[in-house]
């Protein structure tokens, strides 16, 4: 990988800098004076603007959703699958939008950026933000892009939540909502997991009630153990057999052994890690904690637990949607349990009877939630046959 | 444009609100999108069907009708269509009357096994009907629930069904006056447009 990038690929790309010196009100009723937003962009803007869609990220994404930063990059952006030249989210049409959410890590003001009362990082001072608040914030970068209406607000999981809270705040902003293996709220079972990943950074002895840094310290092995346990929750059972186990040839011979392959090939008999499963979740999990940070895992899982737009309207969803005005695609996997198909159902039918335009697939998929990040050909195809039928009816570019 | 569906056009007002209950490609949808602005939702269960839905511009919902249509809010349709479907269906009965809670109106095609060629196959040969148009064996058919046009016009009288519109086709699409005559004899594609009483 030092040379030549694969062709199906943006290639090198580099993040700006946005900076915003206007007051963003929070849900919460608190203010940020001022704010920055990390952004990348592929593809070229056409000559009236209609060509943008915006990828919203999810949990532990940022802005760099395609291509590579360096020529010795392992790895591309978090949805390479989706985003290029010839693929679903064709650069060669559309100009894609991707940003760092307001609370992240990779560049965006956040936990780790300097509070300008204090001058020490901001830490847990850092207000609590919603999805509510990041559209009003990618509202923002979309003026400051020029960009008059989206062709397209794309996102999976936590992405595909703000793509439905754009198509309630902003109704008039987008051509066209993708929701991708998303939910209209989170469940308590959601919420108990993200409770487990909070509670295990947060009894972290480095944590220091989220001061870490100004202890030069992390609380690495709390956000180490978040990870492990929302990684498991990315990944469906038959994923992890499929993953963890033999493969098909040898499972015909000598039937399933359901994923649970030795590491060393013999067991330890002591409490150390003797199956793949573990040693790919620690690997996860440390890979994890070097790489990002643990008020930011907090502000992000808040964000997913407080989602629900149903409740300004006596929690009937239908209603939420009263005013949009976009065609929706909703897609959800057949083996994801994380936001099960059934969530996504739970959202077309409010859809349909609030009479909106919807479609819907249910992909079947193995993979489980990680699906919507995978080439999976089914998910890969629908997208793609949906994209064209954008371009064609609201890109000026299209012929 | 297949000749039934240029029937079934003619049945639905433009401008209104239209539910295709195995929409298939998409094409009726995207035809009366076009020709007579419907807004229009087609539910469908084949992945090679739904994407081609979606090509064409035509809103589809992966779902299978035989499961219920509980997501569906009463009145919220002009019309619900049921098109060469009601024979592959568990509960056909019921389905109707789901269509017509949901839908003021709703169309219905199948195909009539009153049908001179049905009799004359089961009488002669003694066996049940195969055709290039009902190509399968008995043992392996989706359509598991054959009717003909006189059943389904006495299921219509049970279930207090109004029959708005009836005409029947053969498998050309092509009506006739003698079909008229004798729909239940002739007719190998019937069309029903039906309401509430």
């Amino acid at each position: 990988m030092s040379t030549a990038f694969p062709q199906d690929s943006v290639g090198l790309v580099s993040p700006t800098l946005h900076k915003f010196d206007e007051e963003l009100v929070l849900r919460s009723g608190k203010v940020l004076k001022r704010f920055e937003l990390m952004v990348e962009t592929y593809g070229e803007l056409n000559a009236d603007r209609s060509n943008a869609i915006l990828v919203c990220h999810a949990l532990s994404g940022d802005h760099h959703a395609a291509g590579y930063h360096s020529a010795d990059d392992q790895k591309p952006g978090w949805w390479e699958t989706c985003i290029g030249p010839g693929k679903p989210i064709d650069t060669n049409r559309f100009f894609v939008v991707s940003l760092n959410n307001l609370g992240g890590c990779a560049g965006s003001t956040g936990p780790v950026s300097t509070n300008p009362d204090t001058g020490k990082p901001y830490g847990p001072d850092f207000p609590v933000v919603t999805v509510r608040d990041w559209v009003k914030s990618q509202k923002m970068l979309m003026e400051r892009l020029g960009i008059g209406k989206w062709a397209a607000v794309a996102g999976g999981s936590l992405g595909g939540m703000q793509v439905l809270r754009w198509a309630i705040s902003y109704p008039e902003c987008l051509h066209n909502a993708i929701v991708i293996a998303a939910a209209p709220k989170l469940s308590a079972q959601n919420i108990a997991f993200n409770e487990v990943a909070r509670h295990s950074i947060t009894s972290d002895p480095n944590f220091h009630q989220g001061r870490y840094l100004e202890h030069n310290t992390l609380p690495k092995q709390g956000l180490m153990l978040a990870r492990m346990v929302g990684h498991i929750t990315y990944l469906s059972d038959s994923a992890m057999r499929a993953k963890f186990g033999k493969s098909i040839a040898e499972f015909e011979a000598q039937g399933t052994n359901f994923g649970r392959d030795l590491r060393t090939g013999k067991l330890s008999f002591g409490f150390n890690v003797d199956f793949q499963v573990e040693s790919y979740l620690h690997y996860q999990g440390e890979r994890f904690s070097e790489n990002f940070d643990a008020n930011t895992y907090l502000l992000m899982t808040k964000a997913l637990d407080y989602f629900d737009p149903s409740v300004d309207y006596d929690g009937d969803l239908s209603k939420a949607f009263a005013n949009s005005d976009c065609k929706f695609l909703i897609m959800s996997f057949s083996t994801d349990w994380r936001f099960s198909p059934e969530r996504s159902r739970e959202l077309v039918n409010s859809l349909l009877k609030a009479g909106k335009d919807v479609s819907y697939l249910e992909i079947d998929a193995d993979e489980g939630h990680d699906a919507f990040l995978l080439p999976v050909p089914r998910y890969l195809n629908a997208l793609s046959a949906f994209l064209d039928k954008v371009h064609e009816e609201v890109c000026s570019d299209a012929s | 444009m297949r000749p039934d569906q240029e029937i079934i056009a003619q049945w639905i007002e433009p401008g209104s609100k239209v539910l295709d209950l195995g929409c298939g490609d998409g094409s009726l949808l995207h035809h009366l999108n076009s020709t007579r602005n419907v807004s229009s939702i087609g539910l469908e269960i084949d992945e090679v069907n739904i994407e081609k839905c979606i090509r064409n511009g035509v809103n589809v919902i992966e779902q299978n009708i035989d499961h219920g249509l509980s997501n569906f809010q009463s009145n919220s349709f002009d019309t619900a269509l049921l098109a060469q479907t009601l024979q592959a269906l568990s509960n056909p009965h019921l389905l109707i009357d789901e269509m017509l809670r949901i839908a003021e109106r709703g169309i219905v095609t199948f195909p009539n096994f009153g049908n001179w060629k049905s009799r004359l196959y089961l009488s002669l040969r003694g066996r049940m009907p195969v055709s290039k148009f009902m190509p399968h064996q008995w043992y392996d058919t989706p359509n598991i629930h054959f009717c003909t046009v006189k059943d389904f016009d006495a299921l219509c009288r049970e279930q207090n069904i109004r029959v708005l519109e009836r005409t029947v086709v053969d498998s050309r699409h092509q009506g006739s006056w003698a079909m008229k005559a004798w729909p239940n004899f002739l007719g190998e594609i019937a069309i029903y447009h039906i309401s509430r009483k």
